[in-house]
């Protein structure tokens, strides 16, 4: 679940609070212009999940409302990152003295939550990482301790904050607060903005929620940008099934991430290229026909691979919606199958009687024939 | 995290379905399963094996080495705590989709603890020729067969397919360690492989790898060390890299994770990497021969 700025900032920051600008959401230069009466000189950003909109020219200024219009015209309907950019948030333009960055996330590695500190903020901070890491303070957290205050000043010693200190400190213990309450993967904020009247303010936000807890979060899974999705992978995701749509002519049903991409591996390397990811793991194998509908409705599919391995997954119980699905359709396409493992010789009888044809012993020949097969 | 006949294990979620027709599935093995946890039917018997409320219940009576997990995602944070409290040395953890949050809390108080977590989202656990752990075709001769070749896998369908090519090829194995497909997991890519180049049954090793997150780099480095022939095989080469964690993600990882970084990483660490699973069996073959 990614969150756009606004959405970051009302829904999470805001309600934490942590310092925000005065701001307005709008949809035309008209609103623009109107929010740029009231608040005053203002930042004009669109709102698109993309995080390079500054170097796209998705950011501009307006010091007067005629000035806002005009800016808004242009960045509205720009395509910035594969989005058009239907809003832009207006927010009032704020005096800056020092800019900053931090974030709190899952540092995978070390199953831990990392706190992220640096006075470099700004559009550059991956290449200060990568250039200069010690530009960059990192607080792994023993997250039965948690992360407050006291631990956010031990981190900044010797930073020479001065008077931004302060809110620096509450800023960072707020974060950890929100990575932990609202099921956080990443919240970013960058620039972390020191204004010259001394104020530190979130200035942008990036967020990203755990997907696992979207019935934990309702409010962020309501505002959370919804995944660009074709006609096909809105129907797989209608049904839990995760299909993503690739743009070769080789199909594939096989049962767990792991052995869907190893069978995208292996078409890749016979030389031909893969029409979809499906992952039917876990409980998922049960939907065999429904999957096997969505892989044969791409039109690009000219050839099949059905490759099951079973373990957790019955081979007989997905080879019998395989079956089922294909008398129904009664799809012009060859298929190849490859099948062992849990269920395999009812599954291997099925596919003999019920089809006529023969499984393949191993994946990788099967594979060959159905890229042979597309060519 | 290498079963050894004899160990005794709990099963906590014993009488839903899939732990059922698990349960039946190791004991037909010969795994010792010796109970199993049901708050709401504590006091039966499942199984042939005594239901208790909880984990520390169950061990308030009788010894268990590991327990494993067959608990939906919202309850099983919980569950393994229970575990840890029973003071259970090691708990494999079948369930997939906890939320990060939970599974943070989860290593933590397994760290603390000093029990051993394997999984989430594991396929499990397998010696052949005296037990599994899980939900693998442990039970299934064509698959798995007792011999010197220690496999590492985070998935389960591919796990079971590398396995099942070995048997074929007459390379037996020593231990089949399914680590998980979260990217939190409590036993690495790197941990598991430190395991079997202690055990002395296991004469070479089957790495079975996936892009992101950078266990397979980790494991390169002590691989580096080994004396012990190594054959991998990294799913994903052909997968876009998931872009999600961006600025973040860059500066955490420094640009590992990819099948390009792995790919390099376990080669200069004398690692033989093919590009399809059979050539694993090949590769090990070669190594016997």
């Amino acid at each position: 679940m990614k969150l756009e700025e606004h959405a970051a900032k009302s829904v999470v920051l805001r309600p934490a609070g942590a310092p925000i600008g005065n701001a307005r959401l709008c949809a035309s230069p008209e609103e623009v212009a109107e929010a740029v009466r009231a608040i005053g000189p203002a930042v004009v950003k669109a709102q698109v999940p993309s995080g390079k909109r500054g170097k796209a020219g998705g950011i501009k200024v307006a010091e007067t409302p005629e000035e806002g219009a005009e800016v808004a015209s242009k960045i509205l309907g720009m395509t910035i990152g594969g989005d058009v950019v239907e809003r832009v948030l207006v927010e009032e333009k704020a005096a800056i003295a020092r800019e900053f960055y931090a974030a709190v996330l899952i540092d995978v590695a070390n199953r831990s939550p990392l706190v992220l500190f640096s006075t470099e903020g700004g559009m550059d901070i991956e290449e200060v990482a990568l250039d200069r890491p010690d530009a960059i303070r990192r607080h792994v957290v023993d997250v039965l301790e948690g992360f407050g205050e006291p631990e956010a000043r031990a981190m900044l010693r010797g930073l020479e904050l001065g008077s931004a200190e302060a809110g620096v400190v509450d800023i960072l213990a707020k974060l950890y607060r929100i990575f932990r309450e609202r099921d956080t993967e990443l919240v970013e904020i960058n620039p972390l903005a020191e204004l010259k009247d001394g104020r530190v303010v979130a200035l942008d936000c990036k967020f990203v929620g755990d997907d696992a807890s979207r019935d934990l979060q309702p409010e962020i899974a309501a505002a959370a940008t919804p995944d660009k999705q074709t006609e096909l992978e809105r129907r797989g995701a209608e049904v839990g099934l995760k299909f993503i749509q690739l743009d070769g002519d080789v199909g594939v049903l096989a049962n767990g991430a792991g052995l869907t991409m190893t069978t995208m591996d292996v078409i890749n390397h016979a030389g031909g290229r893969p029409a979809n990811f499906l992952e039917i793991g876990g409980e998922a194998y049960t939907k065999a026909e429904t999957a096997l509908d969505l892989v044969l409705s791409n039109p690009g599919v000219k050839s099949l691979v059905v490759n099951f391995c079973g373990a957790f997954a019955r081979t007989d119980v997905m080879a019998e919606g395989v079956v089922k699905a294909w008398e129904t359709l009664k799809p012009s396409v060859p298929v190849f199958f490859s099948i062992h493992g849990t269920g395999e010789d009812e599954a291997v009888a099925l596919v003999r009687d019920r089809l006529g044809l023969e499984p393949y012993d191993l994946m990788e020949d099967a594979v060959k024939a159905a890229v042979e097969a597309a060519q | 995290m290498i079963y050894r006949s004899g160990q005794k294990v709990l099963v906590q979620g014993i009488t839903g379905k899939q732990g059922t027709f698990w349960s039946q599935k190791m004991m037909e093995m010969g795994t010792s399963v010796v109970a199993g946890v049901n708050p709401k039917r504590a006091g039966e018997t499942h199984l042939g094996v005594p239901v208790f409320a909880s984990a520390v219940e169950a061990t308030r009576q009788i010894a268990c080495d590991i327990s494993v997990i067959f608990v939906p995602p919202m309850l099983a944070r919980d569950a393994i705590v229970d575990a840890i409290d029973a003071g259970i040395g090691c708990v494999v953890v079948l369930t997939e989709h906890i939320p990060a949050q939970h599974v943070l809390e989860i290593h933590a108080r397994a760290k603390r603890a000093g029990c051993r977590i394997v999984g989430p989202n594991t396929a499990g656990i397998v010696t052949p020729g005296e037990g599994f752990v899980g939900i693998m075709p442990g039970h299934n001769p064509n698959i798995f067969k007792p011999g010197h070749v220690g496999v590492i896998s985070r998935s389960g369908s591919l796990g079971t397919l590398i396995c099942l090519n070995l048997t074929r090829a007459g390379l037996g194995q020593s231990a089949f360690i399914g680590i998980g497909g979260d990217p939190m997991i409590g036993t690495t890519t790197r941990d598991a492989l430190e395991a079997l180049d202690r055990d002395e049954r296991t004469h070479a090793i089957a790495m079975i790898g996936e892009i992101g997150g950078t266990m397979e780099e980790e494991a390169a480095e002590y691989a580096r060390t080994m004396r012990k022939p190594i054959a991998s095989f990294i799913a994903g080469r052909s997968s876009p890299p998931d872009k999600k964690m961006g600025h973040a993600g860059a500066i955490v990882t420094g640009g590992r994770g990819g099948y390009a970084s792995k790919r390099e990483a376990l080669e200069q660490a004398g690692v033989r990497v093919v590009d399809t699973p059979h050539e694993i069996a090949i590769a090990l073959a070669g190594v016997y021969a």
